[in-house]
């Protein structure tokens, strides 16, 4: 069983500016958890902490009851993967080679058949093993975002951090890709804990949320006690209702600002190739 | 048992290998040619048949006909060749990793402001009096030079261990120093007589001609250091590619990764360009039209460059010593007054874009 402890965890820019301060998280045992909040409340830069991308200006981040500041860099990218928002491609690489930079931590000199097998797996389970030998900026926003999780789950990490993993995929793949976070928290015992600005999908696939307002923790817990229409406010500064739906809350924004004008009939929008001919 | 995927990855690995194995016949081919330009009337076959019996130890008759060819190839030939191919591996090499290291595809080894570092630690000691007519002075000059290019060299790695440069501010505080460094040389020029002047000023367009052995020893010691530890470093210079934060997540300590390359690529290319001067081109574009041929994985990119970085120097140099003969022009201008058109020409006719820039 896997552990991670935010104790007393503050960040603040080289400039002063604050991030956030007084954050103290425990998640235990494996389990999907989904970190929710605005823009620019530094959900990023808390994951960033978490595996070291960046240094906190106070408090401590422990894997496993150990300071991740003490483990070998090698050995934390065994522990912990990441997949970022958005992937540089200067000089691209093919998919393949990009999936089995994954393999990093655990390569050795004759891995490569291995790898391979690992790299083939991944693939087939984010659905993108005929993109193999192409170059990595011919893929479609979506289709980089499962190589980008592909390359994350050939890492094998004991704890995998997601920096909004269904942002460009379409419906379908955000439910493919969701399940399969969910399933892998389940069937590998892994800790996965991802960011997301879709609270409707992080409430019915989390098993526990952290909701973050500016520079702080707003709240923590289930699903059903941190996704309601006070928290959303006192948040987002958004009105909404929240249903219940499948045991599961579910938003729904309310603005009563928004006035429906209906537009003239100049104004639409229509499919030209079903006009009947001569028309 | 071997999955498709697996077979697949082979047959890439092998064309890859096969395109480095091309590259390597290309060289054999080049440097013979090469060698066989030698007003002598010595063909292909014959020249490397008399450097094979060299390497063996074949003696000749002193001042028969066989020992003038064999002197002739041995000591003034051969030497220039091999000092080609080793600035072609060097700075083709250094412009793969500097490209990798700063993640950008304008980097090429003199980013860091080594050329005019060393241009004007050339020209300092021109003007203070070496001449470049005994071997003492020439060495002078060869010293002066490494150690003006690695000052700003040195000043960019301190820079971004001290104030933790990002890669693209290092590049800027690159063509910062670069200007600073072009106008003191600019101050000394100027303030020389036009004899030492010209020596000055023909000094930094790059030329081959004088090699020796003992000149390509330096050299030729610290290529080999500096390939052998960017082959070695592929699979890491690899993980920058999709930036410093996947870098770190996959468990490359990129800070300490990258003050090593940039102090290996900076000792290489001033000890390059102390001894044969600027030569552009190489590192910048080789790097790019190789990425075209192989693709970006620097696995295969790292030892393709180098052979194509050989290859294209042998053939400059070919073409420096032939095309006005019995006079010889610069390597240094050969390089990019053929080259770039070459490139220009695979840059328009390419339809498909690879990355940023193809």
């Amino acid at each position: 069983m896997h552990e991670v402890t935010l104790d007393d965890l503050e960040f603040s820019y080289s400039d002063g500016n604050l991030v956030f301060k007084n954050v103290n998280i425990s998640i235990k045992n494996p389990q999907l958890v989904s970190i929710i909040g605005p823009n620019g409340v530094g959900k990023s830069t808390l994951i960033h902490c978490m595996n070291r991308i960046l240094s906190p200006t106070h408090g401590t981040v422990l894997v496993d009851q150990k300071d991740v500041s003490e483990y070998k860099i090698k050995e934390l990218a065994k522990k912990i993967g990441y997949v970022p928002y958005a992937a540089k491609d200067t000089f691209p690489m093919t998919v393949v080679d990009t999936i089995l930079m994954g393999r990093n931590p655990h390569k050795k000199w004759n891995s490569l058949h291995e790898d391979l097998v690992i790299v083939e797996e991944v693939m087939d389970m984010m659905d993108i093993r005929p993109l193999a030998m192409k170059p990595f900026n011919e893929l479609s926003a979506g289709q980089h975002q499962r190589v980008m999780l592909a390359r994350g789950l050939a890492q094998e990490p004991e704890i995998i951090l997601l920096d909004e993993p269904t942002a460009n995929l379409d419906i379908r793949h955000q439910m493919d890709v969701i399940r399969l976070l969910k399933k892998l928290s389940v069937e590998k015992n892994i800790v996965v804990v991802m960011i997301s600005h879709d609270l409707n999908l992080a409430a019915k696939y989390s098993d526990n949320i952290i909701m973050m307002s500016k520079g702080s923790i707003y709240s923590i817990g289930r699903p059903i006690d941190v996704i309601t229409a006070e928290s959303i406010k006192a948040v987002y500064d958004v009105d909404s209702d929240v249903i219940m739906r499948e045991g599961r809350p579910f938003m729904i924004i309310k603005d009563n600002e928004f006035i429906d004008v209906e537009i003239p009939e100049s104004c639409i929008v229509e499919r030209t190739d079903l006009r009947e001919h001569g028309e | 048992m071997v999955s498709d995927l697996e077979m697949e990855y082979r047959a890439y690995t092998f064309r890859k290998l096969i395109i480095i194995f091309v590259f390597l016949i290309g060289i054999f081919i080049a440097a013979g040619i090469s060698l066989s330009i030698n007003g002598m009337d010595i063909g292909f076959w014959d020249c490397y048949n008399y450097v094979w019996n060299h390497i063996i130890g074949t003696e000749y008759e002193l001042r028969t006909p066989e020992w003038r060819a064999d002197y002739m190839l041995w000591n003034i030939r051969l030497p220039r060749i091999i000092m080609a191919i080793i600035v072609g591996i060097g700075l083709a090499s250094c412009g793969v990793a500097m490209q990798s290291l700063m993640s950008n595809p304008l980097a090429d080894p003199y980013t860091v402001g080594i050329s005019d570092g060393a241009c004007f630690g050339a020209v300092s000691a021109i003007v203070m009096g070496f001449t470049l007519t005994t071997a003492l002075s020439s060495m002078g000059v060869v010293i002066s030079a490494f150690i003006g290019g690695l000052i700003p060299a040195i000043i960019i790695i301190i820079l971004s261990r001290i104030v933790n440069l990002t890669p693209a501010t290092a590049i800027l505080v690159g063509i910062a120093l670069s200007y600073i460094f072009s106008g003191m040389e600019t101050v000394v020029m100027t303030s020389t007589d036009a004899d030492t002047l010209k020596a000055a000023y023909l000094w930094q367009i790059g030329t081959l001609n004088g090699a020796t052995w003992e000149k390509c020893l330096i050299p030729a010691i610290i290529t080999a250091v500096c390939s052998a530890f960017l082959l070695f470093s592929s699979k890491n210079l690899n993980l920058l590619v999709l930036g410093d934060e996947s870098a770190k997540s996959l468990g490359l300590n990129v800070d300490q990764f990258r003050f090593l390359c940039m102090i290996v690529v900076s000792v290489t290319v001033a000890a390059l360009v102390s001894y044969v001067g600027i030569i552009g081109f190489v590192g910048l574009i080789i790097p790019h039209v190789i990425r075209m041929i192989v693709g970006a994985n620097t696995k295969f990119l790292i030892p393709a460059s180098m052979l194509g970085g050989a290859l294209f120097l042998l053939v400059a140099d070919l073409i420096s010593r032939t095309v006005v003969y019995p006079d010889e022009l610069r390597v240094g201008l050969v390089a990019s007054i053929i080259g770039s058109p070459i490139f220009l020409y695979i840059i328009l006719k390419k339809k498909q874009r690879y990355g940023e820039v193809f």
